[in-house]
């Protein structure tokens, strides 16, 4: 308890920062910082409704991006490319679900949209995986360019291959209802997503905290020469597995959204979920419970910039700024404790 | 090449050139830092800092009457600015490099977008500023193919074409330069011989914000003629990965920003040729080029041994 508490204290001082960063920034740039404090206030939290259906639906795909990096990171894996293996799997997803035929019912349809959009991610991950075992390639440069990829290859899909039967907007044809996600609150937006993250999030915190995979994998993670050395430990397929496993995470994030927020693929259907993520499983600590609440904190974040660009005029990309400083501000001296970390050269 | 007129190949080579400008900038100055041992993965973040300095410097804001050399002048501040808040963590704070680098990289985008929108209108409406102009070299303009497209180019090109030559010599034959590898080599030997690991790696990444925030300058000031939100575009990766390529040599990650623009550049070939392929896919070939270039290429061995480290004594 006294961990979940401290999780929650370094939340309260991290929201804190967060108010207090977005106000120093948008004195500097030259906006009227109060107001806009209050428009991101009421579009986070203003009713319930914008609770439900703006940050906990916002939150869904960063708690499980988050994971993804977090699992990655614990790892000793530097996985920057959630946002692409996210791309991967809502692909996956919007391909399979409107592939299969109709006569197939929602309890198949569903879960092997899921499935697929999970396995997608894995694959999209890997590539990376795959170069970096090989080939000694970065992982760091490799998920980058693989993001780069996998943005051109949709937008290439719903103009191409995957495009609405009319041929005149770039998108797929919307899922059919049958592979929707459930709404897990009526007359809400909030869908059944939330509760597959949380799922997530507790079966990743069991896995890396609580069996004997998960022991290697943080072995392997803090420092694999020892991990080797000690004997027992295979370090490349634990680390195989563990990359495998986050860009799965990521691929589930993308194949929830498309199933249960968008019913469509089309460009941009990511903000950066897979950028944010990574902001998200630092501030958690790498604690896939952690990631649960920081997800939530910047779920409520990004719905509010969204509130906030609209009635404020403030662009929300000053998100980012928040996030970076959060990062620096939080994780450099926690991250200075750590065990001094080598990074393998490209 | 047959049946391509030779027009087309010039053309072609120009658009390499071109596109290989800052690509090339950028790299050199993360060699630089990475031979001192640090490497920059916020990068991205200071090319897009560049970029919209060059617009503040060359724009309508100030300084109109200066026009594109200003532009280049704030695009450089404004590379070197971020570069010293990336240094402050990952060199004096002994922050985890990668890690530094990626919140720098979230810092430069939000930071330029919010300044952009803040400066220039909530839309972003497209702003067109005076760019450099090309600058053809007497007598090597006339090479038939290749003088076109190598010496009619604007100043911020031959730049790098001396630069290459210069960071040669001063990694290989200066004492600052000897003193920075010995760095990126083996910092704790270095500081034996009585060098400060701290301050020549603060003056690395330092350098490598002056070139970064030019190469975003160049593709303001040279190339596009605007600003536009994220324009970077991921050169900054695609720039750490030509120096792996390159093999932390100058001469090296200048052929391999060559081959970077060539990859791009194919694009206005087949539209050139008035070849049909989708465009989407032609944007994702620089990336695939980098990756199988990683694969098959990179010497993993010439790495700086330091790079990346942080447990360095203080």
């Amino acid at each position: 308890m006294r961990h979940v508490g401290s999780q929650l204290v370094s939340l309260a001082v991290a929201a804190v920062a967060a108010a207090l960063v977005l106000a120093a920034v948008l004195t500097m740039t030259g906006y009227d910082a109060a107001p806009a404090l209050t428009a991101l206030w009421r579009g986070a939290f203003g009713s319930p409704d914008t609770i439900l259906s703006a940050t906990l639906v916002r939150a869904t795909p960063l708690i499980l991006t988050g994971l993804a990096v977090a699992v990655a990171f614990r790892a000793g894996i530097l996985n920057i490319g959630a946002e692409g293996q996210l791309l991967a799997g809502a692909t996956a997803a919007a391909a399979v679900g409107l592939g299969l035929p109709a006569a197939v019912p929602g309890a198949i349809a569903l879960p092997l949209c899921l499935a697929s959009g999970a396995a997608a991610g894995a694959m999209w991950a890997g590539i990376a995986a795959w170069l970096r075992q090989r080939f000694h390639v970065l992982e760091v440069i490799s998920t980058i360019m693989l993001n780069f990829v996998a943005a051109y290859g949709v937008a290439y899909l719903v103009r191409g291959p995957l495009q609405e039967p009319q041929h005149i907007y770039p998108q797929t044809a919307t899922l059919p209802v049958a592979d929707h996600l459930p709404l897990l609150v009526p007359h809400t937006r909030l869908h059944a997503g939330l509760a597959i993250a949380v799922a997530a999030a507790i079966g990743a915190w069991w896995v890396v905290g609580h069996t004997a995979p998960g022991f290697r994998l943080r072995a392997a993670g803090a420092n694999p020469f020892a991990a080797a050395a000690a004997g027992l430990i295979d370090v490349p397929s634990t680390m195989m597995g563990a990359f495998l496993a986050s860009g799965a995470l990521a691929g589930l994030a993308g194949a929830v959204e498309v199933t249960g927020v968008t019913y469509a693929l089309y460009e941009n259907l990511s903000p950066g979920f897979g950028y944010t993520a990574i902001a998200v499983a630092l501030l958690a600590s790498l604690d896939p419970l952690g990631v649960i609440a920081v997800g939530v904190l910047f779920g409520a974040l990004e719905a509010g910039a969204g509130a906030m660009q609209r009635n404020a005029g403030v662009p929300s990309v000053i998100v980012s700024v928040v996030e970076a400083a959060l990062i620096l501000i939080f994780l450099v001296p926690r991250w200075r404790r750590r065990a001094p970390r080598r990074v393998a050269t490209a | 090449m047959k049946g391509i007129p030779l027009g087309a190949v010039t053309g072609y080579l120009a658009a390499t050139v071109r596109l290989a400008t800052p690509l090339a900038l950028a790299a050199l100055g993360e060699t630089v830092s990475e031979q001192a041992g640090v490497i920059n993965v916020g990068l991205e973040g200071i090319i897009i800092a560049g970029a919209f300095g060059g617009l503040v410097g060359a724009g309508p804001l100030i300084g109109r009457e200066f026009g594109v050399a200003m532009g280049f002048l704030v695009a450089a501040a404004a590379g070197t600015a971020v570069a010293i808040v990336f240094a402050l963590f990952a060199v004096v704070l002994r922050a985890d490099q990668i890690i530094t680098g990626t919140a720098i990289t979230l810092l430069g985008l939000g930071l330029t977008g919010t300044l952009y929108r803040g400066l220039y209108g909530t839309g972003g409406a497209a702003l067109s500023i005076p760019t450099a102009p090309a600058v053809p070299v007497p007598w090597l303009v006339r090479i038939p193919v290749i003088g076109p497209a190598f010496f009619a180019e604007p100043v911020v090109t031959y730049v790098v074409y001396l630069l290459v030559p210069v960071l040669w010599w001063w990694s290989t034959q200066t004492q600052s330069g000897l003193a920075v590898r010995a760095v990126g080599e083996s910092p704790e030997a270095a500081r034996a011989a009585g060098l400060s690991p701290r301050r020549l790696q603060c003056g690395a990444v330092l350098t490598g914000g002056v070139l970064g925030g030019l190469a975003g300058g160049t593709l303001v000031l040279a190339q596009v003629g605007t600003f536009a939100e994220g324009m970077s575009a991921g050169r900054g990766f695609i720039a750490i990965a030509i120096v792996a390529l390159g093999r932390w040599r100058p001469l090296g990650v200048a052929a391999g920003a060559l081959l970077f623009g060539a990859a791009s550049a194919l694009e206005f070939l087949f539209q050139a040729m008035g070849w049909a392929a989708p465009y989407q896919l032609f944007l994702a070939i620089p990336y695939l080029v980098t990756l199988i270039a990683l694969a098959t290429l990179a010497g993993h061995h010439a790495a700086p041994a330091a790079l990346g480290r942080r447990d360095i004594a203080t």
